[in-house]
């Protein structure tokens, strides 16, 4: 039954590992002694900081505005004061802009509400600012500034909204509990979606063990005509944009292009949520919902995570087991380790899972490449990552980008996930993206 | 919490074989074939089969001189089982022994072992044999010899270099492929299929090895693309062929069930390394194969010439790879074409 339904070419189909937290209903999370809220948290540019040290704030009042258009401002995730403005360590190693923040233990921490925008009145322009106001990124990882996309070109149109609930990474649970707990928010989100794009249609889609999860949205928008559910065959990585437009629409999107040029949009279900769950209050985003998983995890479960959490609470308060030997935010197909756990979680984070020694302590002989083709069925986007890993392993990093498409890998590691010889091929790929960066930066 | 976070890129899960379990899996599919050469030849098979791995191993243990020693991956194993089952049983083990050692040392090592290797090394071990010793190679042990589980062919054991005459009468004429392009004599197809024949080794029984390749298949370790592509190219020509002259060329399912073509076609073809990458290039590649192996059989002076046919496949093989890459999501003119 599940084998008709449709999906994209390609791909692969990994454990999902999703039993411990699927079941497993949101929960609001306690405040850390001191929460770490990075100004950039966001593709783009940092915020500006519009507070000093020593400044007491409220839950929800803006920390740090946006710079310019490629910026989304950031809220206050406690009503607290404001300990230190510094850099600080984020998940990726970097050092950015941040704050650090004392929550008051007393305070009853309710939320500061600004000018709300109104569903029924306001034009997409209007909605297009909110969101940004609202420091609305993609909730799915890639924390790409959300009013960015909505501003649609005057010679484009959006014929489908897409909104992704296809949670593909093993693990997380995120967006399969907002669709169950937060339909409402959703479908009002969606509709302010369809309102600032001025789209046609609307599509929820999901991956066939997530069917409940796109019923219960769908009973909550049976007013809305402009939106239907699609279930999708379980693949990874289904939920990359390009994936999505290829099976719902049967497009490519054009290579150097964007989603909008063959009328589609992409927006993240957990993303509209947020969009209808502040909008309507004027409010900033000051928490989002994470998947904590992993076999180092003593609770594993969905939580309402305040922004800025350093992951050593988050870890804490949910239980360790074991000795634990890697952690990575996202999943385990593209989810980045963390050197230490003084990071906090930001606004891109879906979720974060723990493995123990148990997991890590096997890591599997290398051989050398034997040509096998296995990569080249896996891969999504119809790369070849056997001949663009030869090429790296040779240094020919030209030929990786002018023959072989290396910039359009977006590092899914489905390549990597079934290589027999244990080669690190996305690691290659980024290495010499990296490499190539430095030499147009050089020239 | 006292333990240390490692930092290690990410995909964190792998899936699938490892190299080593795909070698593993390609010698329990061969199991069978070892089987039955064995039940066939007796002693014989046993030996050959036994000293051409043991020649292969040997040769990848002392040969390599650097890093690890590889015998672990397999990969030496499966060559010299191949190896072994491509030879006439019987056939001097030193014969057997020189052989293994060229197919390891210049079919691989010399390309860099693993994964570098251009051409399938069982069959560079046997070209070597069949250019070097060509009466050995071309001289077949009759089988279900009475005497098989008791007594070795005395060739088996000859001295190296010394003229080999003795023990002759322990063999009869020729493979079906020979009686049939020097005597014009057809032998019974279930025969064939059974494996009821002279042949090498571990060519005769193309139902057991038809078996094994398709474990390969499920397993998702043979690409299923060049087996039925050598097959259905080598029965379409001798099938067009043969109506065309019924007793100039052989039927096509004598085509199909003689000689290497079965071994060939789902356990050397389809060695990865020495084969396309993608699904269109291993369609080309089979075809080059089938279409190879029918003109060598049919016009050359040679009766057989799967070996021949693969090792010109895997020449081609780069080739066929460079020509036929995956077309981008994105980059496809039929897809982009419909944009709005």
């Amino acid at each position: 039954m599940s084998r008709l339904l449709p999906t994209f070419r390609h791909g692969i189909v990994p454990p999902p590992n999703k039993e411990a937290t699927r079941g497993a209903a949101i929960r609001q999370f306690p405040f850390a002694p001191e929460l770490i809220v990075p100004l950039l948290q966001h593709a783009g540019n940092a915020a500006v900081p519009v507070v000093r040290e020593g400044d007491t704030v409220v839950r929800g009042q803006l920390l740090g505005s946006a710079d310019g258009d490629f910026s989304v401002p950031v809220h206050a995730p406690a009503s607290g004061r404001v300990r230190r403005i510094e850099r600080v360590a984020i998940a990726s190693g970097q050092m950015v802009p941040g704050i650090r923040l004392e929550p008051f233990p007393a305070s009853t921490q309710e939320v500061l509400e600004a000018t709300p925008c109104p569903l029924e009145s306001a034009t997409p322009d209007e909605i297009i600012a909110a969101v940004q106001q609202a420091g609305i990124v993609g909730l799915g990882g890639a924390a790409f500034p959300t009013h960015r996309k909505l501003r649609v070109p005057a010679n484009r149109s959006v014929e489908l909204l897409i909104i992704n609930g296809a949670e593909c990474e093993p693990y997380l649970t995120t967006d399969y509990r907002v669709m169950l707990e937060q339909p409402g928010d959703i479908v009002l989100g969606v509709r302010f979606l369809l309102r600032a794009t001025g789209a046609v249609r609307a599509v929820l889609a999901v991956e066939d063990p997530c069917r409940d999860a796109a019923d219960a949205v769908m009973a909550e928008g049976a007013g809305v005509t402009a939106l239907s559910a699609q279930v999708l065959r379980t693949k990874y990585p289904q939920g990359a944009e390009k994936l999505l437009i290829k099976v719902l629409m049967g497009r490519d999107v054009p290579h150097g292009g964007l989603p909008i040029d063959v009328g589609a949009l992409c927006v993240n279900v957990a993303t509209a949520a947020e969009i209808g769950r502040l909008l309507p209050h004027g409010r900033g985003i000051q928490e989002r919902v994470v998947t904590i998983a992993g076999p180092g995890v003593r609770e594993p479960g969905n939580y309402r995570i305040p922004i800025g959490t350093p992951l050593r609470f988050a870890l804490f308060h949910v239980g360790i087991r074991g000795n634990l030997s890697r952690v990575f935010i996202g999943g385990p197909m593209m989810g980045q380790t963390v050197a230490n756990l003084d990071v906090p979680i930001t606004k891109g984070a879906s979720g974060f899972v723990a493995f123990t020694e148990e997991q890590t302590a096997l890591e599997p002989a290398v051989y050398p490449c034997i040509h096998c083709g296995r990569c080249v069925e896996a891969c999504p986007l119809f790369l070849n990552p056997c001949q663009l890993g030869i090429l790296a392993r040779q240094g020919e990093i030209a030929r990786m980008r002018d023959a072989h498409n290396l910039a359009d890998c977006f590092e899914c590691g489905a390549c990597a996930y079934v290589c027999p010889s244990n080669i690190p091929l996305v690691q290659e790929f980024r290495a010499a993206k990296a490499a190539l960066l430095r030499q147009e930066r050089a020239t | 919490m006292s333990s240390t976070l490692t930092i290690a890129p990410a995909p964190h899960v792998r899936g699938g074989d490892t190299v080593a379990q795909i070698m593993w899996h390609v010698v329990i599919a061969l199991l069978p074939a070892c089987g039955f050469a064995i039940y066939l030849f007796g002693l014989a098979g046993l030996v050959t089969i036994t000293a051409a791995a043991a020649s292969c191993l040997v040769a990848e243990r002392l040969l390599r001189r650097t890093g690890a020693s590889t015998l672990a991956d397999g990969s030496a194993l499966v060559t010299g089982v191949i190896y072994g089952l491509t030879l006439p049983p019987g056939l001097p083990v030193w014969m057997i022994a020189a052989g293994g050692v060229i197919a390891i040392a210049i079919g691989k090592l010399l390309f860099g072992g693993l994964g570098y290797n251009a051409f399938n090394p069982a069959l560079v071990g046997r070209v070597f044999l069949q250019a070097a010793f060509p009466t050995a190679m071309t001289t077949w042990l009759s089988p279900l010899g009475p005497d098989r589980f008791t007594q070795l062919p005395a060739s088996t054991l000859a001295v190296p270099l010394a003229r080999s005459d003795v023990g002759i009468d322990a063999f009869v004429g020729a493979t079906p492929l020979g009686r049939l392009k020097f005597d014009a004599m057809d032998t019974p197809l279930s025969d064939l299929a059974l494996g009821l024949t002279t042949g090498s080794t571990g060519e005769t029984s193309a139902v057991l090895l038809l078996a094994g390749g398709l474990y390969l298949v499920a397993r998702r370790i043979a690409n299923w693309r060049i087996p039925v592509a050598i097959c259905g190219t080598a029965a379409l020509v001798t099938g067009l062929l043969h109506v065309a002259d019924p007793a100039a060329y052989p039927d096509p399912r004598f085509m199909l069930l003689s000689g290497g073509l079965m071994l060939g076609a789902w356990f050397m073809a389809t060695d990865p390394v020495a084969s396309p990458v993608t699904r269109s290039g291993a369609w080309v590649y089979g075809i080059v194969i089938g279409l190879l192996i029918v003109v060598i059989r049919l016009w050359s002076g040679q009766p057989e010439g799967v070996m021949y046919a693969i090792l010109l496949g895997n020449a081609v093989s780069p080739h066929i790879d460079r020509w036929l890459q995956p077309v981008p999501l994105g980059r496809r003119v039929r897809d982009v074409g419909r944009v709005p």
